[in-house]
C-alpha cells in the first residue's frame, strides 16, 4: 500500500467523526434539557472579575462548591463510551496514515509529493497585473513536503493525545458529543490547512479552524464571558484574514497562480529580485500575508483574543490555542518562505513584531494570577519567538520551535487542566499551593514542561530557543538588539514559569479547606497523555542539536529534513555564521545562565521570601497595575475601536444616515408630494375645469329647450296646432 | 230651397275640424279628447266624400272608408291604453300625466 496516495484520506476520518457526532451525537449521549444549563463543574473562571476593572485585589468569589466533582451524579449512558472510542479513534487512524505517508515521503524523490483530487474553483476570469487575462483556479489538492509532514504529525499526534485526555477531562461535562464533534471538525480543518497545495485551499482550512476555535471558546455559551471571548476571537481574526485575502489576490494578480509549487518556482526563477532598496509589490504582498499571520498566531497588535480564548475548556486551550491552530500563521509564513526571502523590509517587520510580542507578552505573564492566563501569555510570547526566527530568515528554526513548543505547551496546558480538575474548577493560583504530593504525576510532568520552556539544557525548549537566539544573533538579518530582547524574554519566561510552579505546587497550601478535601489525581485517561507529552517535551529537541555540539556528530535531522522546503540561498547564508563555535558556546552559556537566574529568583521570591513580591507590588504599584491590566491594551482597543471607531463611527454614520441618506429620501418624498400637489391642482382646476365648463355650457344652452318639455300631451298638441297655423298663415300670406 | 254645394260640405268640415281641435287642446278628460279626435277624423271624411262627389271620383270614398277603419282601430288602442293608465293612476285627467318631462 502506498501511503502517499492515501493522504487525501487523512483529513476525512476526523471529518467523518465530526459529522457522526454533530448529526447523531445527541442519540449517543442523551441529556435532560435542564442539566445543560448548569455551569460546568470543571471550568470555573474568575475572568469576569479579572478582566473588568478589578484593579484591586478583592477577590471575594462566592464559590459554589456544590459543583465539585464528587457531587456530580451523572447517569452515564453506555453509548457515551462509543463517543470516546470513535472520536479519538478517527484521529488515531489519521495519525497512523500520516506516519505511513511521512515514512514513504523519506524515500520519495525530492521529498515533495503533490496529489490533486479535482479542480475545485475554476473558470473565474481575472486580469493580471500586467494586463494578461487568466482564469482563477484552485485545486482540491494536497501537498506533502517536509514542512507539512511535520505539521500533520504534530496535529494528529498531539491531537490524538489531547482527545484521549479529553475523554477523562470532559467526562462529567454536558455536551460531551458536541465537544468531540467540534474537536474532530477542528482536526479536519487543521489538516486541510497544512495539507493544502494552494493558498486558497489553505484559506479554507484557515477559516475552518477559526470557526472551530470560535465554537470551542464559546463552548460554555451559558456564560456571557465565554460567548464574548468567542466573538472577540472571531472578530479579531477577521482583521488578519482581510490581510490574508488581499495578499492572496495580490499574489494571483502578480503571478497568476496560488499553487505553492508554482509560486515558489516563479519566485525563485530569477525573474524577481530581492526588494532591498524599496518597499515594492512583493513586500506589500508579504506584509499582507504577515498581517493574516498576526491574527491567527496572536501577534501584536492582534494578540488580544488569545488570552480571552482561555474561556474554552482546557483541552481546547492546549490543542487549538497553544499547540496547533495558533501556529498556523507561523506555518503560513514558513510556507511563503520564498516570498519573504525576497522582501527583507517585511522580514525586518516580522522580526521586530515577533521580538516585541515575545517580551511584551512575557512581562504581562509575570503578574497574572490565573494559571491558564499565565500560559496563554506564555503562548503569545513563544509565538513571538517563532516570528523572530522567521524574521531573521531562519525558517526551519521557527518550525523547530513550533514543533517542540507544541509538545511542552500542550503538556503545560493539560497539566493546568489537571490541576483545575483536581481543584474542582479553581484557576486562581493564589488559592493553590502545596499541591506537589497530592497530584504527583501532574506535578512531575508539569515540572518537565516548565523546565523545557525555560530552556534547561537537554529538554526540548532549550534546543529550539537556543537556536532562535543564535540565529537572531548571527544571521545577516538579525542583530544584537533582537538577540538581547530574546534573551531577556528567556529570563522572564523562566521566572514566570517558576512563579507558576511555586504558587501552584510548593510552599504552604492556600487551598480552601472544603476544596482541599476533594483534591485527587486525575484518571489514567488524563495522566497517560501527560506522561507521553512529557516524554516528547523532554526529548523532541534532540532531533536537532546545536552546531557547536560537534562531538555529537550529525544530529541535525530536523534541519536537514526541512531543507527541501526552504531551499534558498539566503537560508544557507543565515546558517553561515554557525562556524563560529566559540561565540555560540558563549551565547548558549549566557542564555542558560539567564534561565537559571530566572528560576532561582522565582524560587527565592515565591518560596523562600513570599513577602518580597508583595512588597515589590506595593512599592511599584503603577508598574504592577500596568502589567496586571495587560498594559490596558484591551481598554485602549475598547476606547479606540469598540467605542471610538465602532460606536463613535456608528454615531457619525448614524448622523450621516439620518441627515444625508434619510434627508435625500425624505427630500425625494417631499418633492414627489409637492409635484403631486401641483398635479392635483392642475387636474382639479384646469382639466376638470375645462370638462365642467363644457358640461355647464351644454346644460345652460339646454335649459330653454328643457322648459318646453312639460310632459303634458296637450301642450305638445298645442305646439303642433300653432306650428300648423304658422305654416298656414305663411302660406296664405305668401299668396 | 238652396242646393247643397261643395262649399257647404267644406264649411261643415272646417267647423268640425275647429271644434275637434279646440276639444283636443282644451278638455282634460282623455275620453273627451279621444272623441274630439274622432271629430277631426270625421271632418276629413266629409271633405273626402264631398270632393269625391264633386269630382266624380270614387277614390275619395274608398279613402274615407280606410280612415273610418283607422279611426276605429285608433279608438280601440287609445281606450285600451286609457284603461291601463286608469288602473295605475286612478285618473283620466290628461294634465295629471306629466311624468315624461326633463
Amino acid at each position: 500500500m502506498n501511503f502517499l496516495d492515501l493522504i487525501w484520506l487523512i483529513p476525512l476520518f476526523p471529518l467523518f467523526g465530526a459529522l457522526l457526532m454533530l448529526l447523531f451525537g445527541r442519540m449517543l449521549d442523551p441529556q435532560p434539557a435542564s442539566e445543560v444549563a448548569v455551569a460546568p463543574g470543571v471550568e470555573h473562571t474568575h475572568d469576569e472579575h479579572d478582566r473588568h476593572h478589578d484593579h484591586g485585589h478583592s477577590h471575594s468569589h462566592d464559590h459554589d462548591h456544590e459543583h465539585d466533582h464528587g457531587h456530580h451524579h451523572h447517569h452515564h449512558s453506555p453509548l457515551k463510551v462509543l463517543i470516546s472510542l470513535i472520536c479519538p479513534g478517527m484521529v488515531l487512524i489519521s495519525f497512523l496514515l500520516s506516519v505511513g505517508a511521512v515514512w514513504r515521503l523519506t524515500d520519495y524523490p525530492g521529498r515533495v509529493y503533490e496529489l490533486v483530487k479535482f479542480t475545485w474553483l475554476a473558470g473565474l476570469p481575472f486580469h493580471m497585473m500586467d494586463g494578461r487575462l487568466t482564469t482563477f483556479s484552485a485545486d482540491w489538492g494536497f501537498l506533502l513536503d517536509p514542512l507539512s509532514a511535520v505539521m500533520i504529525l504534530v496535529v494528529t499526534g498531539i491531537g490524538f493525545l489531547i482527545h484521549v485526555y479529553s475523554t477523562g477531562y470532559m467526562a462529567h461535562d454536558n455536551g460531551y458529543y458536541r465537544f468531540f464533534g467540534y474537536l474532530n471538525l477542528f482536526i479536519f480543518f487543521m489538516l486541510m490547512l497544512v495539507l493544502a497545495n494552494n493558498y486558497t485551499l489553505l484559506f479554507v482550512g484557515w477559516e475552518g479552524v477559526g470557526l472551530c476555535s470560535y465554537l470551542l471558546i464559546g463552548f460554555y455559551f451559558q456564560k456571557k464571558s465565554a460567548g464574548d471571548a468567542g466573538k472577540k476571537a472571531f472578530i479579531v481574526n477577521r482583521v488578519g484574514d482581510a490581510g490574508f485575502i488581499m495578499g492572496m489576490l495580490l499574489m494571483f494578480s502578480l503571478l497568476g497562480t496560488v499553487r505553492f509549487v508554482e509560486v515558489n518556482a516563479a519566485l525563485r526563477g530569477g525573474h524577481f529580485h530581492a526588494e532591498t532598496a524599496g518597499f515594492g509589490v512583493l513586500s506589500a504582498m508579504a506584509l499582507l500575508f504577515f498581517i493574516g499571520a498576526t491574527g491567527k498566531s496572536a501577534q501584536f497588535p492582534l494578540y488580544v483574543w488569545l488570552p480571552d480564548a482561555m474561556e474554552g475548556p482546557t483541552p481546547v486551550s492546549a490543542l487549538i490555542h497553544a499547540a496547533t491552530m495558533v501556529t498556523a500563521g507561523v506555518y503560513m509564513v514558513a510556507r511563503s518562505a520564498a516570498l519573504f526571502q525576497l522582501t527583507p523590509q517585511t522580514l525586518n517587520i516580522v522580526a521586530g513584531i515577533g521580538a516585541f510580542t515575545a517580551i511584551f507578552a512575557a512581562t504581562i505573564a509575570l503578574v497574572q494570577n490565573d494559571i491558564k492566563r499565565v500560559l496563554a501569555y506564555s503562548t503569545v510570547s513563544q509565538l513571538g519567538y517563532m516570528f523572530l526566527a522567521l524574521g531573521v530568515g531562519a525558517y526551519w528554526v521557527a518550525v523547530f520551535h513550533l514543533f517542540t513548543h507544541a509538545f511542552f505547551k500542550a503538556l503545560l496546558f493539560l497539566d493546568s487542566g489537571s490541576v483545575i480538575h483536581a481543584m474542582g474548577g479553581e484557576q486562581d493560583m493564589r488559592r493553590m499551593g502545596g499541591l506537589k504530593d497530592k497530584i504527583p504525576i501532574t506535578h512531575w510532568t508539569m515540572w518537565i514542561g516548565s523546565a523545557a520552556i525555560a530552556g534547561i539544557p537537554g529538554l526540548a525548549g532549550f534546543f529550539s530557543k537556543d537556536e532562535i537566539l543564535w540565529q537572531a544573533y548571527s544571521s545577516p538579518a538579525g542583530s544584537k538588539a533582537l538577540w538581547f530582547v530574546g534573551l531577556a524574554t528567556a529570563g522572564l519566561t523562566a521566572f514566570y514559569m517558576w512563579r507558576l510552579m511555586n504558587m501552584t505546587f510548593y510552599g504552604k497550601s492556600r487551598v480552601a479547606p472544603e476544596v482541599a478535601a476533594h483534591i485527587h489525581e486525575s484518571p489514567p485517561a488524563m495522566t497517560i497523555p501527560l506522561v507521553l507529552l512529557a516524554a516528547g517535551g523532554a526529548l523532541a529537541g534532540w532531533l536537532s542539536v546545536p552546531h557547536a555540539w560537534s562531538w555529537l556528530g550529525s544530529l541535525h535531522g530536523f534541519e536537514h529534513w526541512l531543507e527541501p522546503a526552504f531551499a534558498s540561498a539566503a537560508t544557507e547564508a543565515a546558517q553561515g555564521g554557525a562556524h563560529d563555535a566559540s561565540t555560540e558556546w558563549i551565547l548558549m552559556g549566557i542564555s542558560v545562565a539567564v534561565a537559571i537566574i530566572g528560576i532561582v529568583v522565582a524560587r527565592y521570591f515565591y518560596h523562600h521570601k513570599p513577602h518580597i513580591p508583595d512588597t515589590l507590588e506595593k512599592s511599584l504599584k503603577p508598574l504592577h497595575g500596568l502589567l496586571y491590566n495587560k498594559y490596558y491594551v484591551d481598554e485602549i482597543y475598547d476606547f479606540l475601536f469598540v467605542n471610538g471607531l465602532g460606536k463613535g463611527g456608528g454615531r457619525v454614520l448614524g448622523a450621516f444616515d439620518r441627515n444625508v441618506v434619510d434627508g435625500a429620501v425624505n427630500g425625494a418624498g417631499w418633492l414627489t408630494r409637492f409635484s403631486s400637489r401641483v398635479s392635483i391642482w392642475w387636474d382639479t382646476w384646469i382639466v376638470d375645469g375645462a370638462v365642467r365648463l363644457g358640461s355647464f355650457t351644454v346644460k345652460l344652452l339646454s335649459y330653454p329647450v328643457c322648459i318646453l318639455q312639460t310632459g303634458r300631451v296637450q301642450a305638445y298638441a298645442l305646439f303642433v296646432v300653432v306650428g300648423v297655423l304658422i305654416f298656414f298663415g305663411y302660406y296664405l300670406a305668401g299668396k | 230651397m238652396y242646393p247643397i254645394t261643395t262649399a257647404h260640405y267644406i264649411a261643415l268640415s272646417a267647423a268640425l275640424l275647429l271644434i275637434g281641435t279646440v276639444g283636443v287642446l282644451t278638455r282634460r278628460n282623455i275620453v273627451i279628447i279621444l272623441m274630439s279626435i274622432e271629430l277631426i277624423l270625421n271632418a276629413v271624411n266629409i271633405n273626402l266624400v264631398a270632393f269625391s262627389q264633386a269630382l266624380h271620383n270614387l277614390d275619395g270614398q274608398v279613402f274615407a272608408i280606410f280612415v273610418i277603419t283607422d279611426a276605429v282601430a285608433e279608438a280601440a288602442v287609445g281606450l285600451g291604453i286609457l284603461i291601463a293608465l286608469f288602473r295605475n293612476k286612478e285618473t283620466v285627467e290628461a294634465d295629471e300625466m306629466d311624468l315624461l318631462k326633463w
